[in-house]
């Protein structure tokens, strides 16, 4: 990496090819804003800023000598070293540039979002060549409604400190990974304080159908449909001209949202009048869909995309896309079907076709 | 699936209509006397052929109905030799007619039917364009027979030229030989109008057929956009009156065709000013032959035509003249229509994953869309043009029969059959050349009375959607796409209890016909003469509409429909305008009242009243 290389930037400055500088995550989200998707704005602490806080900590030098001939599979000693290392970490301080570099970014993110010290989803993002099996990258952590600068530092230090578990430690022993080597980036996003928010597929994951977009949505944090808590209002939209296929309306008694005083996301009962209504309006599936078309565009293939509907911002710019990954069952039964096929399928002429139709003819009960 | 049996149905015979199978051809009744017949008639599937006749069948208005009896059933059976399919069967309850498809049950015959099929139906699909070349002549050529055609009065002196040019003939015979001529060529014309639309509709309907099996959710709307043309005839007539209306303004003679919504006060005004008379003379140029069409659907006597109903294409002109006056454009947007439909085709293509698959796409595209502009234009010729010629020399022969005292008015005509209408010319010509009183002047008023009344009654009866029995599969190609037979429409009609009380009805579905929603006032119009009362932003609820309604279409917001699919007037025109349109609910025109407040969810088919 370069010396001059950023240790704090924002998402929009990112691409998916800057996975080295700032993990998979964040650059993945860099990429959607640059295929024009509205995703919930934030900032990067950089793999380059993460090893300048290493460096000041005195982590770097001190792990090997506190690993050294630490074998993989010693547990009880694995879990001694990782509480040693974790706790230097998370006790350490950022070096004042880096510190006074997070809560200017953070300071601006609040404006942008003109929500004064805006709550923040503090996350690891995983370098992947670091880290294969990007399962237990950092283990995933993830602080949700985060607010201020002294909490977003700390929680900073805490997805750090959880690149060494002891399972994380174990696991590049037994793969011979210098832990020097090792690379975070922590990324601080916007909480969207959704209204609604669910999750859309570029097909319909019913019958494989590409010429349409499902959207699953329910009142509130997404998690409700993600868990499948709730059966979720359901709409199908015409991927081609846009308009609203099918639109089932169902009864939705829970909802996820945020409880004020402890700042954390709680499950309620939906207030019995939302229950049956539609959790979101005819243009905000419109919009979804489109943003879901442009989606499938830039990546090329059928994505599974999770989105939220932002009460504190206005309309015709309240709709984000906090996630898109490949849609995979469909695209691996083609991709079966299509090798399997390849050799035999081969157009008819129109008058053939026309005729095994005929002799088929159309089964009506 | 299981309905009614037909001959239950027919067996509740409505009180007073007792005899009523007199006034329909003898082969259309299903039968009680003749087991063969009897059993053949349980074990079918019948359906109410909605889509052309909303309302009981007059006597005369019959001849179409067994026109396209005879053509459908020739074009598929004897002449293209469909393998799998003959004709389609025709029965009558109450004036209501029945269809059924009937099958090639035999596998070896569906076999050996195949061979000449594919020679018989390849060569036209092979020629399309050059025969289609060819009935375009041939249909022109029969029109212009029929509109030469006399239908001559009856003198009490033939003309001295009857003896000078030794004729020896007389009037008398030429009424029923003219007569002759005249219901000959109205069948002929039924005999062209099949000669492409069999052939037409399978290419159309098995290329839908095949893109609903890559993409299950396409709506059937986006693949008709995908081939409709664009210069299709239908939308003559409205351009003709686009045309006048800017015309109109040119010449500064709006003011006068504003004037007044009679078309006899317009005219008059007209006639004297120079430039009036000038656009006068235009208006005759667009008259012949795009005031043929038809303010209906054209099957009834009682579709008049522009020509005959001239208030109907004055009140369009006069919507386009104000439109002008307003600055909004009034030419339809044939470019965006056509990028729109290359834009959907393109992107439908582009979501094909395998090769072959693409390949299959635009191989029936191609097909589809060199047959389609016939499905489309076959109309004009056929059910506007010729018909409303055609009814017009029925008025004159009715005429004939009113000037001998055997009806009492000219619109009685329709009440008798063709055949009955020949043996009352007999009468009537046989009684003028003898000098007496034909013997009908005392029998038919009566009996046109009692027909009268058993109209009323078989209108006011609910006809059962289906009766019979409901085969696994249809192969007739008609039966799929053009009357709608499909799995959930018979469930449907399975489940259609009659509505009963229309006002209580607060939801009811329909064909997705133009995509959309809108909320607004509705308003009903029965006729095309109903038109003249809608107000701007309403939304046009109407039992179906034909090309002659076209300038509703420029104030409304959205359409809905009692009869009609896809591929109705209502939606193709509210497509091009991008407004949403739901067609065939069935019972639109009943539910709704004009003034409620309705929505119109175009791409589901949903009509929501707000009461």
């Amino acid at each position: 990496m370069r010396e001059d290389a950023p240790q704090v930037c924002w998402f929009e400055e990112v691409r998916k090819e800057d996975v080295a500088l700032v993990g998979g995550k964040c650059s993945s989200l860099g990429e959607l804003i640059r295929a024009g998707v509205r995703v919930p704005p934030g900032f990067a602490l950089t793999t380059h800023g993460f090893a300048r806080f290493m460096r000041d900590a005195g982590v770097s030098g001190e792990i090997p000598g506190m690993l050294g001939g630490v074998p993989h599979d010693d547990l009880g000693r694995l879990e001694d070293v990782s509480q040693a290392i974790r706790a230097m970490i998370e006790e350490h301080p950022f070096a004042w540039e880096l510190e006074d570099a997070i809560a200017e970014y953070y300071r601006r993110l609040s404006v942008r979002c003109m929500v004064p010290a805006v709550p923040v989803a503090v996350r690891s993002s995983a370098t992947a060549e670091d880290l294969p099996g990007a399962s237990f990258a950092g283990q995933q952590d993830t602080y949700l409604w985060i607010r201020g600068v002294d909490d977003l530092l700390h929680h900073a230090r805490r997805c750090i400190s959880s690149l060494f578990t002891a399972r994380a430690i174990s696991y590049r022993i037994k793969m011979g990974f210098p832990h020097e080597d090792v690379a975070l980036s922590v990324g601080f996003q916007k909480m969207a304080n959704s209204y609604a928010a669910g999750v859309m597929f570029t097909l319909n994951p019913g019958n494989g159908d590409r010429s349409v977009i499902a959207i699953d949505s329910n009142f509130g944090f997404g998690e409700s449909v993600v868990s499948g808590e709730v059966t979720p209002d359901h709409f199908v939209v015409n991927k081609v001209t846009l308009d609203i296929l099918e639109r089932t309306i169902c009864n939705k008694e829970i909802t996820y949202t945020v409880d004020l005083k402890t700042q954390k996301s709680v499950k309620i009962e939906t207030p019995f009048e939302r229950q049956d209504t539609q959790s979101i309006i005819d243009e905000e599936i419109i919009e979804l869909a489109r943003m879901g078309k442009a989606i499938e565009k830039h990546y090329g293939r059928q994505m599974d995309i999770e989105w939220a509907v932002d009460k504190d911002l206005p309309a015709g710019g309240n709709i984000f896309i906090l996630q898109a990954r490949p849609e995979t069952v469909w695209s691996e039964k083609r991709a079966k079907e299509s090798t399997e096929s390849a050799s035999a399928a081969k157009a008819a002429s129109a008058m053939d076709f026309i005729l095994s139709s005929l002799l088929t003819g159309k089964k009506v009960s | 699936m299981k309905f009614p049996d037909p001959h239950d149905v027919k067996a509740q015979t409505i009180p007073g209509t007792e005899g009523w199978e007199r006034m329909y051809p003898y082969q259309y009744q299903f039968v009680t006397d003749d087991p063969v017949r009897n059993q053949y008639e349980k074990e079918m599937f019948w359906f109410h052929d909605g889509l052309h006749y909303p309302e009981p069948l007059y006597p005369f208005d019959t001849i179409w109905d067994e026109a396209w009896y005879l053509a459908l059933s020739q074009f598929n059976n004897r002449i293209f030799m469909v393998p799998p399919v003959r004709g389609v069967d025709h029965r009558v309850i109450n004036g209501y007619i029945y269809i059924s498809p009937v099958p090639v049950k035999n596998p070896d015959e569906i076999g050996s039917r195949v061979p000449h099929f594919m020679e018989r139906a390849g060569y036209y699909y092979k020629n399309w364009d050059a025969l289609e070349k060819k009935w375009k002549v041939k249909m022109e050529a029969a029109i212009r027979e029929l509109e030469k055609l006399e239908i001559p009065r009856l003198a009490d002196m033939e003309d001295i030229a009857v003896v000078n040019d030794a004729i020896g003939e007389s009037k008398g015979y030429h009424l029923l030989k003219n007569y002759d001529d005249l219901i000959n060529l109205g069948i002929k014309c039924w005999q062209y109008h099949f000669e492409f639309l069999n052939l037409g509709y399978a290419a159309y309907v098995f290329f839908l057929d095949f893109v609903q099996k890559l993409f299950p959710s396409v709506p059937a709307q986006r693949v008709t956009q995908m081939i409709s043309g664009i210069d299709v005839i239908m939308y003559q007539p409205d351009e003709e009156l686009k045309k006048l209306a800017k015309l109109a303004i040119e010449l500064g003679v709006d003011g006068l065709v504003t004037s007044s919504q009679e078309w006899t006060e317009v005219e008059a005004a007209l006639k004297k000013a120079p430039k009036g008379v000038e656009w006068l003379t235009s208006l005759n140029l667009s008259r012949q032959p795009w005031f043929n069409v038809s303010t209906g659907t054209g099957w009834f006597h009682h579709d008049r035509s522009w020509n005959d109903a001239m208030n109907v294409p004055l009140n369009g002109i006069q919507t386009y003249i104000q439109k002008v006056k307003q600055g909004v454009n009034i030419e339809r947007p044939t470019e965006q229509v056509r990028a729109e439909r290359d834009r959907i085709t393109a992107e439908y293509r582009g979501l094909i994953e395998s090769e072959a698959d693409r390949k299959q796409f635009d191989e029936l595209l191609g097909c589809a869309r060199t047959v389609f502009p016939y499905v489309e234009n076959h109309l004009f010729y056929v059910e506007h043009w010729f018909h409303s010629v055609f009814w017009n020399k029925m008025r004159e022969v009715a005429a004939i029969m009113k000037e001998h005292g055997v009806i009492n008015d000219i619109e009685d005509v329709w009440l008798l059959r063709r055949d009955e209408i020949k043996q009352v010319l007999w009468d009537i010509v046989t009684a003028w050349a003898t000098g007496v009183t034909p013997r009908g002047t005392q029998t038919w008023p009566k009996e046109i009375e009692w027909r009268k009344g058993v109209m009323q009654k078989f209108r006011e009866w609910s006809q059962p959607p289906a009766i019979g029995t409901a085969p696994e599969v249809i192969q007739e190609p008609f039966t799929i796409v053009l009357w709608g037979v499909t799995n959930s429409s018979l469930t449907d009609w399975a489940a259609v209890a009659e509505v009963k009380d229309p006002g209580s009805v607060k939801e009811f579905k329909g064909f997705a016909g133009s995509p959309g929603i809108v909320e607004g006032k509705a308003r009903v119009c029965r006729t095309v003469d109903d038109v003249r009362s809608l107000q701007e932003g309403e939304i046009l609820v109407a039992p179906t509409t034909s090309p002659s309604w076209a300038p509703a279409f420029a104030k409304i917001k959205a359409c809905v429909t009692d009869v009609g699919g896809v591929m109705s007037h209502a939606a193709i025109v509210c497509r091009e305008y991008g407004m949403p349109a739901v067609v065939g609910t069935g019972h639109a025109t009943k539910i709704v009242q004009t003034g409620m407040t309705i929505r119109v969810d175009g791409s589901t088919g949903v009509i929501t009243v707000a009461r």
